[in-house]
């Protein structure tokens, strides 16, 4: 029976360790090439026999990089703060509310979570040129809450519909308006769901390179997975290996600490929605 | 505080159906009122009309005096307890009780002094800080209670307090809502599928069937005195007891013998122009061991004992009379509603009768057993109307 164990147990081992290795290869692989030195580039070591941070540096002396993650951070947040905000309310109505044309309104965004985002890039290009948001912000923002609202108002859906609706009631009887009995009652109570949302929207705005490349012209709204695309290397002989790589790594970091720091949260989120009165 | 008045309340669903028609009710200030019927018969409607949790859709319903169908629940000040209590899982048990004063934006000291008052009332003082999570089942249906009280509302409407509960701590509660209800003279709507609880706790119990109500009265009214079939199927455990009969002029033929009419059953008969095929409704306690019996009077009949239960109070013996069970409407729906109708007793009708425990009654043995007429009820299959009731 122990020895049965014994094997049961070293079999996953090596499964775990083969998944394992298998996904941290690529991550290992950037982060090595971020560390190599020019000329040590395009030696195939996995490990860099040169350790240097040049690559770091260089990325931080240009705007090209600094100002792309400045509008990375501030478009994803911005975005993923009214995505939540709408998806709530609408995820509220959806899962506790009857009203004509809620199975259209559910359709619909589920629809919208159909398309491929590719068909839509060069209409959504035309529109933002004639109407003056092309290479803004907003013209950035628009588009990353649109595509992530379905998702927010599923999630958030899931967890309303676990809240038991006497708790509504019994804020009413007590005296509370329909607004204060969804600001004091059920948000908190949603709150787990409201956080998995907001991270899987902000991850969302914050990988996509498709729209980004595509609404963007200049520095002005260009993220960094589009600004990436235009590194160039410091002299025209020079590959930008090094410094993709870099910047690669430094905008994983942060969806990294997201995760470690939530994921308790993420999980507990996910499996519980805890809300048995 | 303040009295309820129902007139021709009406719920109508979207799609058509009637979940509670024409309800006329009028409870007096300070009354403990229990609505009481199997479910689906329009009970909790009801009270969700009076809490403002459901439109009216036709009627009036005031609370002390004044209109309030169109009112939101905040505004017409009553307090109610769910059957799932319904506490905020993310509040500690303080900030539960305080949540309707912090909504009406009530000064902190005059809360802190409010629940911990509540707290003391109801024993919860050494739970304040404890999250809902943490306490037993009869601490949270406290807590639920707690948070009613705070308020010092006009009503408390109650769905089914006490159901979630085991039974033991169920008897418990169901006194001490009693004595809180009373101490605070507050008055209370109460809902339950229970009959005993209706029965133990009322002032007045209000009878429902399908939307309707069947019979208001004291709960002894609604014991000795049913209006019809459901009403004395519905109340007293165990239930009354249903058997066929045939009237003639001056006896009813029962599968369990002959019994003659008495003078008042003779009159209301009469009067209502009963039909030849009747229902007769006994009670348990209508019969009585012949041979203990102390006075002589009454019929007797013999029966041969099924099952023997001895409760050392009493005694309660089972037999069956002959020819099938008594079958309408209203019985068939008491029956499903409390499970009998899956028990498969089928067959001949079963009859229990309560006895004095002296009894020497023996399973399988014959007994004879004195029926008190007096206490014997004829209602009339087609309808159910109770045709010795006094009044009807």
């Amino acid at each position: 029976m122990a020895a049965a164990g014994r094997s049961h147990a070293t079999r996953w081992g090596v499964v775990n360790v083969v998944v394992v290795l298998y996904a941290l290869f690529p991550v290992w692989w950037i982060v090595a090439l971020s560390f190599k030195t020019p000329s040590t580039l395009t030696d195939g070591s996995y490990i860099p026999t040169d350790w240097t941070w040049e690559n770091y540096k260089g990325i931080f002396q240009t705007s090209e990089f600094t100002r792309a993650l400045i509008n990375s951070i501030g478009i994803a947040l911005i975005a993923t703060v009214i995505a939540v905000i709408l998806g709530t309310m609408a995820a509220y109505a959806v899962a506790r509310l009857r009203f004509p044309g809620k199975q259209l309104l559910i359709g619909m965004s589920l629809l919208i979570a159909m398309f491929p985002p590719i068909s839509l890039v060069s209409p959504l290009f035309n529109i933002e040129r004639s109407i003056g948001i092309f290479d803004t912000w907003p013209g950035l923002i628009i588009p990353y809450m649109t595509f992530s609202l379905p998702l927010a108002i599923y999630t958030l859906s899931a967890f309303f519909r676990e809240i038991p609706w006497d708790l509504e009631k019994a804020a009413k009887v007590d005296g509370a308006t329909p607004a204060q009995a969804f600001r004091l009652v059920i948000v908190p109570l949603a709150a787990p769901g409201v956080f998995t949302t907001a991270i899987l929207v902000f991850i969302f705005c914050w990988n996509d390179f498709l729209f980004a490349i595509s609404l963007t012209s200049t520095e002005s709204a260009r993220t960094v997975p589009a600004a990436i695309a235009f590194f160039t290397g410091s002299s025209q002989f020079q590959q930008p290996t090094g410094s993709i790589a870099a910047a690669a790594v430094v905008i994983t970091v942060p969806i990294i600490i997201f995760v470690l720091l939530f994921q308790r949260r993420i999980v507990a989120g996910l499996t519980s929605g805890a809300v048995k009165g | 505080m303040a009295e309820i008045v129902l007139e021709g309340v009406t719920k109508r669903y979207p799609d058509g159906s009637l979940a509670v028609r024409d309800v006329d009710l009028e409870i007096a200030d300070g009354e403990f009122v229990i609505l009481v019927g199997p479910s689906g018969c329009g009970k909790s409607t009801t009270l969700n009309m009076i809490a403002g949790l459901e439109d009216i859709t036709e009627g009036t319903l005031r609370i002390g005096g004044q209109v309030v169908n169109d009112l939101a629940p905040k505004e017409r000040d009553v307090a109610m307890v769910f059957q799932s209590y319904a506490l905020y899982p993310h509040m500690s048990v303080r900030e539960n009780m305080g949540f309707p004063l912090r909504l009406a934006k009530v000064d902190k000291a005059t809360i802190d002094r409010k629940v911990e008052e509540a707290a003391r009332v109801l024993d919860l003082v050494e739970f304040l800080d404890r999250k809902p999570a943490n306490l037993s089942g009869g601490q949270r249906q406290r807590v639920a209670m707690g948070r009613a009280i705070v308020r010092d509302p006009k009503a408390f409407l109650m769905d089914e307090p006490l159901s979630n509960l085991d039974a033991k701590l169920r008897v418990q509660m169901r006194t001490q809502i009693s004595r809180i209800q009373r101490r605070l003279g507050t008055t209370t709507v109460y809902v339950t599928h229970d009959q005993t609880e209706a029965m133990t706790l009322g002032d007045r119990v209000v009878v429902m069937r399908q939307g309707l109500v069947q019979q208001v009265g004291t709960p002894a009214e609604l014991y000795d005195m049913p209006r019809n079939l459901f009403v004395a199927g519905f109340i007293g455990s165990p239930a009354m007891n249903f058997v066929q009969a045939s009237l003639t002029p001056d006896t009813l033929r029962t599968p369990l013998g002959d019994l003659p009419l008495d003078d008042r059953m003779r009159r209301e008969l009469e009067r209502r122009d009963a039909p030849r095929e009747v229902i007769v409704g006994l009670r348990p306690e209508a019969f009585e061991d012949a041979s203990l019996a102390r006075d002589t009077g009454g019929p007797a009949v013999t029966v041969t004992v099924d099952v023997l239960e001895s409760l050392g109070s009493d005694a309660y013996v089972h037999f069956s009379a002959e020819g099938g069970p008594v079958s309408t409407a209203e019985l068939e729906e008491l029956a499903s509603d409390s499970g009998l109708a899956d028990t498969g007793a089928g067959g001949n009708q079963q009859i229990v009768a309560r006895l004095d425990a002296a009894t020497r009654a023996r399973e399988g043995q014959p007994i004879e057993l004195r029926v008190d007429l007096g206490k014997a009820h004829v209602f009339d299959p087609s309808n159910g109307t109770n045709l010795t009731h006094p009044e009807s």
